[in-house]
């Protein structure tokens, strides 16, 4: 390597593109230093800062100059900046916003620390944003890398239970197997491509066009496939499709609520998006292959899920294994988006209703867990909409929404899904999905009844005045996160405009 | 086309929704209860108002029509609302029976009374959206938001076994609302319509229809789909069992108007968007509703001991009926379903509002423990007489005119048939007047005395009456003139393809 081509490198080395990113890293570093250099009673204001810091980056996001960047490269092709990555950035900043936030109600229950959690919630995200934005493997592995480490010690953080040490350490073991086997197909695709001189420059497999120019010209070779397909596998992991959701309940259940808000919706959705980007890149000619693998493991992720969430009772377990029949609702997706041009952005849709829809219930989930962050069953909302109105309130919307009742924008969300799978002729997924919902209003419903029905009984219950439910009022600012997050649900479902307008085009 | 109209039909389906949002966001319960007596009245007048705007001629064109953008016109859907000949009256139906419905909850005295109304008030709006909506889209939207508060209303304020009726109505209506779903993107996706509003639709699939192996498939999501929804046999169990277990408000919307749904969408998308599907499935609808509906559920409805369980299964029964009337495929016998849908309505609504009260004051459902309440109540008696009358379908009330348009041209398609149907009047008479009889004459029972004893029972005050009487009025108002509604029925059903292609030019 050249000094000359090091510094055409470098000048396309574009800061401004990723100012988003850096900020959110620099945040979560001052958030650090804060810790030292604030007196100990002032450090109750460093989740604030945090949150509004974030709320700053994603305003800067949303009204800043980055939809010019689409289509653009930089840093010598590391990061393509497409729609896509924008949907993906505002997202991730909107899961982890929200995910602080849940952390500062679970978090002051505890004697753990507090400001390591922001910290690397923040880290994670400006990692999720980076892998969004990727074009090359190398970019890709280290971004996911970094989010990994970061679930891994987010998982295990509550360390003085024993389950939530079990699921870190199962999410340990299966994430560090997920990344192996991805790792070991991207070396495959590095191999398989080989060197290519465009020009007079030496271009390598880990390039995002390279991979997909040699794969358009041998959709057939063996090293290839089995690259994409090992690729696809450890992407599985992180989105929870069947085979790989075997570690979902137990983890989902041990990780502090915070953590399993976080997991459920931004590492989910990281899943979709890495998905989404080889789907429409790279693994585009391998169609072939990748239409029937991820049409069974679709069909297969929602049954499954749906049929393992039918008998839980632990609420935790209930959104992780519901969330499995959702990634299957979002491979659908996928598979059409080969033959359906708007489906991704059905996808991001779908994925973004999920996001308001999952944080409305764990936002409620938060409030109702007791000192043992794990051990949350539906008995313990009996009573809720009569004691906490506006809980209960909002779990059902958000409940709803997951259930894809209409007029909530969980059904929009399905609906664009079941049109842009009946045009890409996958009937049969359709089917499936159909008997999904059905499973999934069982479960579903089994929660709002258990918050709004009481048990109907001869005589009626001992009044027990001022008991558990009457200590959970939320504070004000929860209680207008909460109902915003509702309330955008069901607006979203009357006038979807604004987000399809911006998604769907 | 009159514009103001066309905003008279919206304003009909926003009060109630916009009042159910003021009182969700906390207004206090004085001013609840008295928000929602103005919003249950407001659509009912302009109901009548359009009714009598309506010109007769105009078919199955859509008047009063205004279209929103919600901003998901890629996919054709857009808030396109109007009423044809065949909508109107069942919009109109959705007016009065809410009316009759919300006034009776008004003073049902229920706990919680503010939830209670505010689920009905959506409830009531999304059934006059279902019958407003030109887009299919919209038209499934809205029976989605009238059904969900109809789950919550059973689950609370239900009676016995609650919880189980609860569950199984939701997710046998998921069930059927899903496949018609799936029916409905079929047909937006195969017609290459490019839209889910329904005159578009027509036009793309009368210039080129879909192909018949197509056309059967779709129809029969649509006829399963749809027949969920409505309770053909046999998938009818969630509906006496919800019913049975449903608040009086939620019955009588539910089974007064809800279920009308399915109904409609067969004959206004199944029939003319679909006509070789509709003729393959013809004879096996038929032959399903006619044993099925007609004859099993009628000899079941016999039965039963328990009043608003009876009144849940004639209801299952008579939309047997309806379903016959369908399968005939002529415009005589879609027309006579319309009227019959109407005044099935109004008269099962009126039933169920009536079972209400006989629990008040008997404090059972349980037909033998009742006898002679006609003495203490004369004016309920004479109601439900009145009722049991419609509900056979004596002359004079609209149920009449539209049994027997039925059965006139059920005769053309199936002789047959017909005797099968005329004997489940038979039926539905024994059971009504023998329910009629052991409610109200005979000497008083055990139980009624012991009752009446312990509170004594007073006739019907003016908050039961009140809604009665605009019930009992309206099957009378179409059993004495049924040419009001008729009409319009005709024109829309006889002349389906002319007018169509004159009308898309009013955009809003």
């Amino acid at each position: 390597m050249t000094t000359e081509y090091l510094k055409a490198v470098a000048e396309t080395n574009d800061w401004w593109a990723i100012a988003p990113e850096l900020l959110l890293g620099c945040c979560a570093l001052a958030l650090l230093a804060m810790e030292i250099v604030l007196p100990k009673h002032e450090h109750r204001f460093i989740p604030r800062v945090a949150i509004a810091a974030q709320a700053i980056i994603l305003g800067f996001l949303l009204y800043g100059t980055y939809s010019g960047y689409e289509g653009g490269t930089s840093f010598g092709g590391l990061l393509q900046h497409t729609a896509s990555g924008h949907y993906g950035r505002v997202f991730f900043l909107l899961s982890s916003l929200l995910v602080c936030f849940l952390g500062t109600i679970c978090l002051p229950r505890t004697r753990m620390p507090r400001v390591e959690f922001y910290h690397i919630v923040m880290i994670v995200t400006a990692a999720m944003m980076l892998l969004v934005q990727s074009n090359h493997f190398v970019l890709f592995f280290v971004a996911l890398e970094t989010v990994t480490i970061g679930f891994y010690i987010l998982v295990s953080y509550f360390r003085d239970n024993a389950l939530t040490l079990e699921a870190g350490l199962k999410y340990l073991v299966l994430g560090a197997l997920s990344s192996a086997i991805m790792l070991f197909g991207i070396v495959l695709l590095y191999g398989a491509v080989g060197k290519v001189m465009i020009g007079d420059v030496v271009h390598t497999g880990f390039e995002f066009p390279v991979v997909a120019d040699f794969l358009k010209q041998n959709p057939d070779s063996f090293l290839g496939v089995v690259g994409a397909l090992l690729v696809v596998g450890g992407i599985a992991f992180k989105i929870g499709a069947f085979p790989f959701h075997i570690w979902i309940p137990d983890v989902y259940q041990g990780a502090p609520t915070p953590v399993t808000a976080f997991l459920a919706v931004a590492s989910k959705a990281a899943g979709f998006a890495m998905l989404l980007l080889l789907v429409d890149g790279p693994f585009a000619p391998l169609e072939g292959v990748l239409i029937p693998v991820l049409s069974l493991m679709a069909a297969a992720t929602i049954i499954v899920g749906n049929l393992s969430a039918l008998t839980q009772r632990n609420t935790k377990r209930l959104m992780g294994l519901s969330g499995v029949s959702h990634a299957g609702y979002l491979l659908i997706g996928v598979v059409a988006s080969f033959r359906v041009e708007w489906a991704a952005g059905a996808v991001w849709f779908y994925l973004f209703t999920y996001l308001l829809a999952s944080m409305a219930v764990f936002g409620v989930m938060a409030h109702l867990a007791g000192t043992d962050d794990t051990a949350q069953e539906l008995d313990d909302y009996e009573r809720l909409a009569r004691d906490r109105p506006l809980l209960a309130g909002v779990l059902a919307v958000g409940l709803g929404s997951l259930a894809g009742i209409p007029p909530l924008a969980g059904f929009m969300g399905k609906l664009m899904l079941f049109i842009a799978a009946f045009q890409a002729h996958l009937t049969w997924l359709l089917a499936v999905a159909i008997l999904g919902v059905v499973l999934s209003i069982y479960y579903y419903f089994g929660w709002i009844k258990s918050a709004f029905f009481e048990t109907w009984r001869p005589t009626p219950a001992a009044e027990t005045p001022g008991g558990r439910l009457a200590s959970l009022a939320p504070s004000w600012i929860s209680a207008l996160i909460l109902s915003v997050l509702a309330l955008a649900t069901v607006l979203l479902g009357f006038y979807p405009g604004p987000l399809s307008g911006w998604l769907v085009k | 086309m009159n514009p103001s109209n066309a905003q008279l039909l919206q304003l009909a389906i926003a009060t109630p929704l916009v009042a159910a949002l003021i009182i969700a966001l906390g207004l206090p319960k004085r001013f609840s209860t008295k928000l929602a007596a103005v919003a249950f009245v407001v659509p009912a007048l302009i109901g009548l108002w359009l009714w009598k705007e309506f010109p007769a001629a105009a078919g199955s064109r859509y008047v009063f029509q205004s279209n929103v953008n919600t901003g998901l016109e890629i996919f054709g859907i857009s808030l396109k609302l109007g009423l044809n000949g065949v909508s109107l009256p069942m919009f109109l139906l959705a007016a009065i029976v809410g009316l009759a419905a919300g006034l009776y909850a008004l003073r049902s005295g229920a706990e919680r009374l503010k939830l209670y109304l505010m689920l009905l008030l959506v409830m009531h709006g999304g059934l006059l959206g279902v019958f407003a909506s030109v887009n299919v889209f919209f038209f499934y939207f809205f029976h989605e938001l009238a059904l969900i508060p109809t789950f919550i209303m059973v689950g609370i304020w239900g009676g016995r076994d609650r919880n189980y009726a609860a569950m199984k109505m939701t997710i046998y209506l998921t069930i059927g609302a899903m496949l018609s779903l799936i029916g409905l993107i079929a047909i937006y996706v195969k017609s290459g319509a490019g839209s889910f509003d329904l005159v578009s639709l027509r036009e793309a699939l009368a210039a080129d229809p879909l192909r018949v192996s197509l056309q059967k498939n779709i129809f029969g999501l649509l006829m399963f789909g749809f027949g969920i929804l409505v309770s053909l046999w046999p998938f009818h169990t969630w509906a006496p069992l919800g019913y049975g277990a449903a608040p009086s408000s939620a019955a009588m919307l539910h089974a007064g108007v809800l279920k009308k749904f399915g109904l409609y969408g067969l004959i206004q998308i199944a029939l003319p968007l679909l006509p070789a599907g509709a003729a393959w499935w013809a004879w096996k609808l038929a032959l399903l509703a006619g044993i099925g509906n007609v004859l099993v559920i009628g000899f079941i409805t016999m039965a039963q001991r328990d009043l608003k369980q009876m009144i849940g299964y004639s209801s299952v029964m008579h939309m047997g009926y309806c379903f016959l009337g369908i399968a005939c495929l002529s415009t005589v016998g879609a027309g006579g379903v319309v009227l019959l849908m109407v005044a099935h309505g109004l008269s099962v609504a009126l039933l169920f509002l009536l079972a209400t009260s006989i629990h008040h004051r008997t404090h059972t459902f349980d037909l033998s423990e009742m006898g002679g309440l006609a003495q203490k109540t004369p004016v309920l008696a004479a109601f439900f007489v009145a009722a049991t009358m419609a509900s056979i379908g004596l002359p004079g009330f609209a149920n009449f005119w539209g049994e027997l348009t039925v059965f006139v041209s059920l005769w053309h398609y199936s002789p047959k048939l017909t005797a099968v149907a005329v004997a489940g009047v038979v039926i539905s008479a024994i059971y009504g007047l023998r329910a009629a009889a052991r409610v109200f004459f005979g000497p008083p029972s055990e139980h009624w005395q012991k009752v009446s004893a312990a509170h004594p029972p007073a006739d019907m005050g003016w908050g039961e009456r009140i809604p009665a009487i605009i019930l009992l009025a309206a099957l009378l108002i179409l059993g004495f003139y049924p040419r009001t509604v008729t009409d319009g029925i005709d024109h829309a059903l006889s002349r389906p393809a002319g007018p169509v292609t004159a009308n898309v030019s009013f955009h809003h």
